[in-house]
Parts: structure tokens; sequence; C-alpha cells
């Protein structure tokens, strides 16, 4: 039997009649088509479906749509404000920060999670706090190295660097 | 050529964009009118007899569209072809159904299909199949599988032997029985999953009507997909459209033809309608090909002076219930031409027996073959340093193939084309400050603190192809890529590869490739892969061969397109085609750089076609098929230092320092990204993951909750360098880098280990090395070690 849902996903307010055993993960994807969440694992080891709910990072696929009832949730669809990335994803691309791109969605919502918490992390620290979320490509030395240079620009001590920064829309085109 | 601008430039990657905001496109990402969903049926058993399958129950379930067994497939669906026929060895290509249909062979082999209007019905429908099984004896390791008696895995090989392949140079025999140091190891290759993020999907749209196939799948090669789909499903290859838009890592795991794609596309031909399929991760453990598994022994002949003389190894390969794809070439000539590695072993001698088990098929996983050859060889230098009580750099450098002897033929009769192994192997001493190092390390160990610093010089044979080699090797297709590079009326230029970059960002290097030549900004170059309808070929992403063999195509038809726009400017400019110079995309007369057209202009003029010279045809784009004479030898020296707990047996990393020489770089940012990564796969093995079977062969380590793929506190900061040999046999210098990190890796991190314990006498320990295992040999070493002295110490006091 179906249920009803109240749910804001990235500043937009969805209703929705769900199986009470559908996903979060499942919901996003399915019934509201942001694909930019992925499924890696189905043990919640993984960490490629994180999303922000409430302002806290969850894994989706850990979660029933249902509990997401009345929720304020954002997906890496969600990062970028007014056409302008956020500091986290302009430092995943400055600084080479994923490769096959899979994980890099729930990272980077990990990642800005993590700097909720705590604001300018030692090497270490992101490395611990980012040991749920898994990545075949990149031997994590980049993702640190990103997470490190978006903490640096979310505290105003630097300027993201390269060509194309600070525009959602340079760049890169489908091939 | 133009002056160096983007070729060794840190270019930003241009596939960045869509991946960081959530918009690339995944197999399981296309959704599709009337799309329904297929889920497949799996065995809980490694080895059983199917006596009677019945779905009547699952068929008529609400929303239930169809189930399918292995009969349903008879006359429709071929079994899945292996790819790879090594000759000279009685290989024996077993039937490898899509669908079980008496016997299954390995937990997790398919028995049915259901496609359902969503993949909870339809996996609700699942469990109301009704099959009944009536096990049988299983094997699961190589030992088992050849002991005699043993259960047959297939009725058709006897011995469970799929192969017994041989290799030989020299006389491996005289120089072992010459030698006068004689060394004998035997060593587990453990077995590993490969764990791409991206689970693997498949997409099928069949058009009835038009009878065409529009197949979206997780591959690294589309077009061996679209060869071998039309070979299993009678479909006419013209009539099959294969797309590989992103792809979420691979890692050798999407080089294969499985059957999943193969049910998909039975299923959507059969309904008429689109039908996906995407794997769970527990799915992907058991049904995507799994690396490695190889038992090996090694007898290495050397003289007192540490001069290695001989080599014969022995590798017995695990190939799991059926062939896949690629898997009898990955132990055999992967594997076995280049285990001489840096060195000048010329007496050598391989055997390969290919084993069939109740486990999931192996096939090639990152490095594919190599890794296993460096680990051996690299192990076997650090035992001759032991035995010898020779630093491992000296052994190293008195067998090393001196630099002055290039191209040299290796004792895997390869023809290395060009290497310096002292200077990456000095750079790597410098970084680490070799000397001081091992300084501390005594002082250390007189601390009771147990440091240790392992080596791994090697090589690599990448770049795979040429076409004639693959063809004497047996695999059952080319290893050529072609290359179309298409200027368009506004100058902006269009790039199609039959490679397909799944993480490796060639997007972008094949762009800064093109915009150096072409002097057009990287913005004004795309890169379209993955994509038989728009690729006239290609042989894929694999074998560190992208940029080497893909990227050569690509300058070829770059320089193709740069003499037609010489020609057709002589003729707008009214000069001679050998008075024109272009520099930076601007064609003049030389002398008159004032009055020069852009190859914008020129793309225009082609274009438009209003003004060619005579015989010259309309448009500005060429192709380019491009065969290499060889492969490509990347080389390098990592060292790795580790300190280990006694106390726990854990392995804390102190440095990870890594030289590699893979010819010319074109984005040193997208190097570097590649070796981190294959280093991370290399110390994955090395230190944490082990794929296991019980007795029954179920894979207990089914699930990333038992599977160690390792995270961000496990791997290591990497300092990274290289040195710069180009490739002498293609015109851009490229080697490779994809597979380096995990080639070089695992054998340093295992040597560093060995190292530090080398003072309780240990030589050698099998990966992976968890704590337990390393606890368990330093105490199995101490006991021998006190009953050792207890012995003398009686022997004494008699």
């Amino acid at each position: 039997m179906k249920q009803a849902i109240h749910v804001t996903v990235n500043g937009v307010e969805h209703a929705s009649e769900v199986e009470p055993r559908l996903l979060l993960v499942q919901y996003l994807r399915e019934a509201l088509d942001l694909t930019g969440t992925h499924i890696g694992c189905d043990t919640g080891q993984c960490g490629a479906c994180t999303v922000m709910v409430n302002g806290q990072p969850i894994k989706s696929c850990m979660m029933l749509a249902v509990q997401a009832n009345g929720a304020q949730v954002q997906t890496v669809e969600g990062l970028a404000t007014n056409g302008k990335y956020h500091p986290m994803q302009q430092a995943f691309w400055d600084l080479h920060g994923l490769q096959c791109g899979f994980c890099t969605p729930g990272m980077m919502v990990a990642a800005v999670g993590l700097l909720q918490r705590n604001s300018n992390p030692t090497d270490e620290e992101i490395r611990e706090q980012l040991e749920g979320n898994l990545c075949r490509c990149t031997g994590y030395q980049n993702i640190v190295a990103a997470v490190q240079s978006a903490a640096a620009a979310m505290r105003g001590e630097s300027q993201p660097v390269g060509v194309g920064a600070n525009s959602a829309s340079g760049g890169g085109t489908q091939s | 050529m133009s002056v160096t601008r983007l070729f060794g430039a840190s270019v930003k990657r241009r596939e960045d964009p869509r991946l960081i905001t959530g918009q690339g496109m995944y197999t399981d990402d296309f959704k599709l009118p009337g799309m329904v969903h297929m889920v497949v049926l799996r065995s809980p058993y490694a080895h059983a007899r199917i006596k009677s399958i019945d779905v009547s129950q699952a068929k008529a379930m609400r929303g239930v569209v169809a189930v399918y067994t292995g009969a349903d497939l008879a006359g429709k669906l071929n079994p899945i072809p292996c790819a790879w026929l090594i000759p000279d060895s009685d290989l024996k290509t077993v039937a490898y159904p899509a669908l079980a249909t008496d016997t299954v062979r390995y937990t997790g082999d398919g028995v049915a299909i259901v496609v359902a209007d969503d993949p909870f019905i339809a996996h609700d429908a699942l469990n109301l199949i009704q099959v009944d099984y009536e096990p049988l004896p299983v094997v699961t390791n190589q030992a088992q599988a050849m002991a005699q008696g043993a259960a047959l895995v297939h009725d058709d090989a006897p011995g469970n032997l799929a192969f017994h392949w041989k290799f030989a140079n020299g006389n491996a025999d005289a120089a072992l029985q010459n030698a006068e140091v004689k060394l004998k190891q035997t060593f587990t290759q453990q077995r590993l999953v490969p764990n791409a993020m991206e689970p693997r999907s498949a997409v099928a749209n069949w058009t009835p009507g038009a009878d065409e196939l529009t197949l979206y799948n997780t591959s690294q090669n589309p077009h061996i997909v679209r060869f071998l789909l039309s070979v299993t499903s009678g479909i006419p290859e013209h009539k099959i459209r294969v797309i590989a838009r992103d792809v979420g890592g691979g890692f050798g795991s999407k080089i294969p033809f499985y059957p999943g794609e193969a049910l998909a596309t039975f299923a959507s031909r059969e309904l008429g309608r689109p039908v996906k399929w995407t794997e769970e991760r527990r799915e992907n453990f058991l049904a995507t090909i799994h690396g490695r598994d190889e038992i090996l022994t090694a007898e290495l002949g050397a003289k007192r002076d540490g001069t290695m003389t001989g080599l014969r190894v022995t590798n017995w390969a695990n190939m799991g219930a059926y062939l896949s794809t690629a898997a009898p070439g990955v132990p055999t000539w992967l594997f076995a031409l280049i285990v001489p590695g840096c060195y000048t072993i010329q007496d050598y001698a391989c055997d390969v027996y290919g084993v069939f088990t109740n486990t999931t098929p192996t096939d090639a996983y990152r490095g594919a073959g190599r890794p296993e050859a460096a680990y051996l060889m690299e192990r076997m230098v650090d035992l001759l340093a032991a035995e010898l009580g020779m630093d491992p750099v000296e052994v190293r450098r008195k067998n090393f193939i001196p630099a002055d002897a290039f191209p040299y033929t290796s004792g895997g009769t390869l023809a290395y084309d060009s290497g310096d192994y002292d200077k990456t192997l000095d750079l790597a001493l410098q970084m680490v400050d070799y000397t001081s190092l091992r300084q501390q390390q005594q002082q250390a160990r007189q601390q009771g603190r147990y440091i240790g610093i392992g080596l791994s010089t090697y090589v690599e044979v990448c770049g795979l192809a040429p076409s004639k080699a693959a063809g004497a090797m047996g695999f059952q297709g080319g290893l050529w890529e072609p290359a179309t590079v298409r200027v368009l009326p506004t100058g902006k230029v269009v790039v199609l590869t039959g490679t397909n970059p799944h993480g490796q960002g060639e997007e972008t290097t094949f762009a800064q490739l093109v915009g150096e030549e072409l002097g057009v900004p990287v913005e004004d170059v795309d890169v379209i892969h993955g994509d038989t309808g728009m690729i006239p070929m290609g042989w894929g992403t694999y074998g560190s061969r992208t940029t080497a063999v893909g990227g050569t195509a690509i300058i070829k038809a770059t320089y193709k397109v740069i003499e037609k726009a010489k020609k057709l400017a002589a003729h707008l400019l009214e000069a001679n085609p050998q008075d024109i110079t272009h520099d930076h995309g601007r064609y003049y007369v030389q002398g008159s750089p004032g009055k020069a057209l852009t190859i914008q202009d020129i793309a225009l003029q082609a274009n438009v076609a209003w003004n060619l010279p005579d015989g010259m045809d309309p448009g500005l784009e060429e192709n380019q098929f491009y065969d290499p004479t060889n492969f490509t030898f990347p080389f390098g020296a990592h060292i790795c230092v580790v300190e280990v707990d006694p106390e726990t047996g854990e392995t804390k990393f102190l440095r990870y320092v890594a030289v590699d020489d893979v010819g010319r770089v074109i984005n040193p940012m997208i190097v570097d990204g590649q070796v981190h990564g294959g280093i991370a796969q290399g110390i994955g093995q090395a230190l944490y993951e082990h794929a296991i079977y019980d007795e029954s062969g179920n894979l207990i380590t089914g699930s990333m909750l038992d599977y160690a793929v390792p995270n961000a506190t496990q791997i290591p900061h990497m300092e990274t360098a290289r040195t710069e040999t180009p490739c002498p046999h293609n015109i851009t210098g490229i080697k490779g880098v994809g597979e380096t990190g995990t080639i070089a890796s695992s054998q340093a991190v295992v040597n560093a280990v060995v190292d530090a314990l080398s003072p309780f006498g240990i030589r050698h320990i099998d990966m992976p090395l968890t704590p337990e295992r390393v606890w368990r040999a330093i105490e199995a070493a101490k006991a021998a070690q006190a009953s050792q002295s207890g012995q003398s110490g009686q022997s004494a006091g008699q």
C-alpha cells in the first residue's frame, strides 16, 4: 500500500505516493530523475549515494523514502547555486579529485558535511571522516587535496584556481 | 611541428563539469519509454544438477512480464564465446551458456530471468521460482581441482585442465643445474574482486520492424561487445549499436562480454520493448569476473656475485567455472613473457596450467598478468639478495639491462623498446635518501622498532598492440585503433576514437593532442567515444593502450588534416603548397605571416567547397587506421617504507615513492592521478583484499562488508616523480600509464614488510599481509628461533 510523502529536494517541494519499501536513493533516481546520486553497493559501505537530509550527510540507500517525509534533501544536483559551483565542486575539478566520477557526488556531499563539523581539518581527519565513502580510481590523494582546497576557500583563505573557475557552464561537454 | 603549449600541460579535465554536477550518463541512468526490468536468479550452489525448474508461480504474479529459463534460449542465444584461444595449449573451449540448463557450476551461475514492470516485482517473483537442485561435489582451488579423482567441472575437460601452455627461451634447465646459488619459492596471488564503483548494467532496446538493437552497456570496449553480441544473438552486426557513455570504472572487469547483456538483449527481442538489467553489488561479487588467483613456483639460479642466470616458473591459474572473454591470455601471454622484467636473464622457461573450478570466472584485472609477473620477479630478487647478504639495490643494478642495450630482446622474447632502469632507480633512491634511510633502519632496530624498505624495479608490456601479435597469441580480434579528426565549418573539431576511456581523462588529453597540432583551444575539440553508431571500429580501453595506440592514431589523422589545410591555403593564397608554413593554426606563405589564413578560415572554405584546387575533395576530415609495430614498455622504481608493529602485526606506511617512466606525458596531473589509483589497487592486494571461498564454494567475502576495498585511511600519501624516455616506435613517444601503479606496487609493499621482519628470519609471507598473517608469521618465526636456540643450547651443554 503506497504512502503519501512530502519531500523538499534541492529547494523544490515534491508530493509523492511511494511504496513503503522504496529507498530514498531509489526515490531520488526513479521518481524524481535525479540520477546524479548513485548506487554502488547494497550494504551501506560505499557512500556513492550520500545526500544531505536536513543538513546532515546520510547514505540514502540506508533510509526509506517514507522516512524522509517532511525532510529537506540536498543532492549533488543542488550543490551549485546561481550557476556557480560549490567550492567543493570547484576544488574537485581544480585538483583532479575524480576520475570515473561515479563515487564523486556522494564523496563531495560527505566532504561538505565534514567541513560543516570541522572547517579546518588535518589530512588525517579528512581521511578518517571519509572512511565511509569508497573510491576505486584516485587512491584518495587528490580527494584529500580537494577537500583541503575547498576548506581553505570556504574559510575565505584562497581563491579557486585554474581555468573556468566559478563557471558552472564552462569546460566539458558530453561526448 | 608547432611549439608545444598544450602537450605537457596539466589542463583541467573536460569531462569533469558534467560529473561534478550529477549530469553524467551512466548506463543505469538511462530510462526508455516502456522499459521493463530484468533480474537474474542465481544458483546458491557451486555445483549442482538442475533436476527441475518451476516458474509457474512467478509467471502468474501481477506485474511480471515474462520468465525465462535456459531451455527458452535454445536456438535464440548461443553460448558466451571465449575470445582468447591460446594456440598450442590443448585449450578446452567448454560451453558457457548464458543460463544454465542442466548443471550449475559456480555460486552465482544464472538459472532463470524474470522481467517485470519494476525491479521490486521482479525480485519478488524471483523468490517464487522453484528449482530442485541435486548438489554435486565441489572443487574451488587448483590443488583440489587437479587432485586425482577430483569432481569434474566440465565433463569435456578431463583433470579440470582448461589448457597447458608452455614457453621457453634458452636453456633454463641447464642454467639452473649449473647455478652457484639456487632458490625456490612458492607464491600465492590471491583472488581479488575488481569492485569498480559502478555495478554492471545493460539497457537493451530492440526495435521490431527495423530489427535493430541499441544496447546501453557498461563496457570498456563497445565494439567488442557488438561483435560478440552479434555472434551470440545472431543479430547482424550492422543492426547493433552499443553505447557506453559514462562508465564508472572498469579495471578490466568491464572488458568481458557477459551473460547479463546477452540476456537483456534476448528478453528485449522476445518482448519488443526496452529491458534494463543492473546488477546489485552482491551480484557483482558473484557474477562479474574476479582477478588473479594463481599459485606460482619460481626457481632462480644465480652466481655468488648476484648475477641471475636462469629462471623456471610454473603457474597454476584458477580460471573459475568458464572461460571468460580474455581469460586464457592473462596467466599466459600477459604474464609469462614479462616475468624476466628489467633483468638480463635469458635462460627462462614457464609452464602455465589453466584450471577449471566451481568459482566465478577470472579474467583481466588491472595489470592482468603483469602484476603477477613483476611481483614474482621482484620477490625473487629480494630473496636472492637476502640469501647472498647483498643489498637489494646492488642485486638489481648488477642484473639490469643496460641503458645502451636497447632495443633489447628479453628472456621473454619481447623487443623492449627503450629504457633506462638505473635512472628511475637513482631518482627514487635519492628521493628517499636511501643510505641514510638504511642507517635509520638500523638505529630503529636497536630500539626494537621494525622498519622495512621495499624496492620494486619493474618493466611492463603495455600499449597492447600490434594486431599481428594479437593473432600470434590467439586473441580473436585486432589491437589497432581508428581515429577520425573532423573540422566543422566553424573550425570546431570533432574527434572520434575507438578506445573508450572511463575515468582516464582522454576527452581532455586527446583534445590537448589535437588542439596542440591544429592550433585551436582545447575547448574547441570534442572527443567522442563509446558509441558504435558513431565510431567506425575500435578495440577499446585496457592494457594501457588508449593514448599510446588511440592517441597516436589521432595524431596521424591530425597530420593529414594539416596537410590538406596547407594545400587549400596554398590554393587560396595563390602559392605553392611547399611554401606554406603553419604555426598555431595560422597558415601563410613563408616570410609573410601578416597575410595568414586561420584554420577556421580554411575549415569554412573546405566545407563550403566553393573554391577548391583541382582534384581536391570537399570537407576537412581525415581518418587514420593505426596499428603499432610493437608493444610499449613503461618502467620505473617504487620504494615503500613501512613500520611493522610486532605485537599486532599491523603495517604502517612511512613513505611511498614512485618514479615512473611512461614515455612522453601529455597531462602530468592526469598521469599522476593514474599512478595514485594504480598504487592504491596494488596496496589493496598487498595488505587488504582477498576473495575467499568456503569448502562448499560459497564466496564468504561476498560483500563490501567482508571484502576490504581500501578506504581513505588505508592508503598513504604518495610521492610521484618521472623520468621521460620516449617510446621510439610511435610518433607521440607515449608509452601508457593506466596499469603502472598496480604493476609496480604490491611487491614494493611486501618487500618492505619482509625487510622489516628480516631480524626474525622471515623471508616470505603471502598476500594479503593482514595484521593476523603478519603476527602469525612473527610468532612462528619466534618459535622457530626459540626451538633452534634451545637445541643449540642443548648441544652446547652436552
